[in-house]
């Protein structure tokens, strides 16, 4: 089994996944990032391979990612730098970004690259569900990733279902109807779209993603879900963090109520 | 010549070829699955068609004019006709899709749109349109264009639309795409986002291609009356995204005697670091939703294009279009600048007519083109000029 299921079945605590983009907030500051993120206490870490154009993220992580990429970031600097990534880390980690780079990289070579560094799973929100299964489910599967799939409050029944029986780890739950870090906190409403997600009983655990930023926040999301995911909080908290390492593990332990 | 074997139109699983599909994030899945299903069947229906042609015809102002131009055709030494989209109301074809568009909308149910602009032709004919139904309208315009097209941005705004500056980015027509779709994320329910182009997930290109198709359903009529044959030996047009060239190949993409010619904007030249000839510079990618042919590193990030026409300033190209081309179905030809400048003098100076910088593109195709003294040429004449003034009061030193 994978690490992500295995983690989804050995804890009943609530799961924090936190979203870290790569090389930010300076080019060899990935693996101090990730060391801070498990040494704090995180569940599972999502790294942001950054790109020129990605809709479906707010202002702030835009803005790492250009920052990312005029320090020069590439796919290939990204998987020079987790390596040995595995030496440290012991927590499922995830790639987040765009189709475009994965595509020019090849898509089997990148998959054969994340098997090699010990990823263990994609989210690629540009990519949809029937592209998917057409055309990437297959090589996925060979080298072991789990692809993540996000669903929202527009999704249908329908669809939810389909996406579930397609899905291996958890499915990304889309708080509210937005890109990443426009919206804060969780309202009632939301709360009721989770309750009636998890009424579905579906195969895959849900973590809840959008407006994420303190414990408050999170355990509410964590009250319908499995858990939650923050990004956009977590990336202006690299971009103003004076010691990195110690604002980072500061930062997991008051989501997760750690002292 | 054409293979037998290949289809020009789009396929059931919103592809040309090897490219198109829908590359949309999940938030956007249920607006362009809706759309999907209904587009084909709202655009056939009486209703729709009878609105459309009447919104055309007594709004626009259609058919538009083919008028010989003769003193350019003795110029060339061949038969050239324009086909005068730039007489269409606001001044360009943009408006046959915004129209189409916009009564797509309201049988969606949708009542707020919004839409991306480079040159600002696009925003003002879905302004246009939006102050004519009633609808709310919101429009994306890089914070570098908003400075460089003035009038446009005061038209939109006495049309009652919101004009709000992309500010990610390079600040142009890339990222206000960006910024619109952002916002169609943001409000998924009650609005619908009119994109100006062929481009984006299935199924608009194939959406906007047909609105536009009406330019080449007039050319095959009104050919006939003049010429006697309803087609051309070519027809040329510009490409950006590819709108109003998708609407002039449309009816000819299986007229094995008609040669698709287009003209790409190579900016200061195709090898100089500083163009958008997509054709020429891109490669495979994924882009604002589908797949075609984009100008990007060889990571896979965007490269900023650069042309002197706001409108033809944009690093991909339609899916239709990219098959076109890789197909050889199409001719593609890279202008820079200087001879889109050269054309655009030549077409005020021989047939007073004053064309948009997107369209001189395709009038500097005829020093190239090697055209015979009997053929017949129809040019997509997609757009006047008003709005690039102050560029060729610079460039061509009328002031002076």
């Amino acid at each position: 089994m994978n690490r992500i299921s295995t983690l989804f079945n050995s804890t009943q605590e609530p799961i924090l996944n936190v979203y870290a983009t790569a090389g930010y907030p300076n080019f060899g500051d990935t693996m101090l990032v990730l060391n801070a993120l498990q040494e704090g206490g995180v569940d599972i870490i999502e790294i942001g391979m950054p790109y020129s154009d990605p809709v479906a993220d707010g202002e702030t992580i835009q803005q790492s990612n250009q920052v990312s990429l005029d320090q020069g970031m590439t796919v290939t600097h990204l998987f020079d730098q987790l390596i040995n990534m595995r030496q440290s880390i012991s927590v499922p980690v995830l790639l987040m970004g765009y189709i475009n780079p994965v595509l020019q990289f090849g898509v089997e070579r990148f998959c054969q690259k994340c098997q090699e560094v010990g990823v263990d799973g994609l989210i690629l929100p540009d990519l949809p569900l029937a592209e998917y299964q057409q055309s990437y489910q297959t090589i996925f599967e060979q080298y072991g990733l789990l692809n993540i799939f996000l669903i929202t409050p527009q999704t249908s029944d329908e669809r939810i279902k389909q996406i579930d029986s397609v899905s291996e780890g958890f499915i990304y739950m889309v708080s509210s109807a937005s890109t990443t870090g426009a919206k804060t906190g969780i309202s009632s409403d939301q709360e009721a779209y989770f309750k009636r997600i998890d009424g579905m009983k579906l195969k895959n655990p849900r973590l809840v993603g959008f407006g994420i930023s303190d414990r408050e926040s999170f355990l509410k999301a964590s009250n319908g879900a499995s858990g939650a995911i923050i990004g956009s909080a977590f990336v202006k908290l690299l971009g103003n963090a004076k010691n990195l390492r110690e604002e980072i593990v500061g930062f997991v332990k008051s989501i997760k109520g750690l002292k | 010549m054409i293979d037998a074997g290949i289809s020009f139109h789009v396929s059931e699983k919103g592809y040309y070829g090897d490219f198109g599909g829908a590359f949309i994030p999940e938030m956007l899945y249920p607006n362009v699955e809706e759309l999907r299903l209904h587009y084909l069947e709202y655009m056939m229906e009486t209703s729709f068609q009878k609105e459309f042609h009447f919104l055309l015809k007594d709004f626009v102002g259609r058919p538009t004019p083919l008028f010989k131009a003769e003193r350019l055709s003795a110029k060339y030494n061949t038969q050239i006709y324009l086909k005068r989209e730039d007489l269409c109301h606001t001044g360009a074809h943009k408006v046959n899709n915004t129209i189409g568009q916009i009564l797509m909308a309201k049988r969606l149910g949708k009542h707020k749109i919004v839409a991306e602009t480079g040159a600002g032709q696009h925003g003002v004919a879905t302004a246009t349109v939006c102050a004519l139904m009633g609808m709310e309208c919101i429009i994306y315009m890089g914070a570098i264009d908003i400075e460089r097209q003035a009038p446009n941005v005061a038209r939109m705004k006495m049309l009652g639309a919101s004009v709000v500056a992309a500010q990610s980015g390079s600040k142009t027509l890339k990222d206000a795409t960006n910024e619109a779709m952002r916002h169609w994320i943001n409000h998924p329910v009650d609005t619908h986002y009119i994109i100006g182009s062929v481009v984006g997930p299935h199924p608009y290109p194939d959406m906007v291609a047909k609105f536009q198709s009406v330019i080449s359903e007039e050319i095959k009529w009104q050919l006939q009356e003049k010429e006697g044959r309803d087609y051309p030996d070519y027809i040329l047009a510009c490409v950006g995204g590819g709108s109003n060239a998708a609407g002039a190949f449309y009816h000819y993409l299986d007229e094995p005697r008609t040669a698709l010619i287009a003209a790409e904007a190579a900016g200061q030249g195709v090898s100089s670091g500083h163009s958008a000839a997509t054709t020429f510079l891109g490669k495979p990618g994924v882009l604002h939703g589908s797949k075609s042919l984009l100008m990007q590193t060889e990571d896979g990030q965007v490269i900023e294009p650069y042309s002197i026409s706001a409108g033809l300033d944009y690093p991909g190209i339609g899916p239709l279009h990219a098959h076109l081309a890789t197909s050889g179905r199409a001719k593609f030809f890279d202008i820079t600048d200087d001879e889109a400048l050269e054309a655009a003098l030549e077409c005020s100076m021989l047939e007073g007519i004053i064309p948009a910088l997107e369209t001189a593109h395709a009038l500097a195709v005829f020093g190239k083109l090697g055209a015979k003294p009997d053929e017949v040429s129809v040019v997509n004449l997609s757009g006047r000029g008003d709005k690039d003034l102050a560029t060729y009061q610079e460039k061509l030193k009328l002031n002076s």
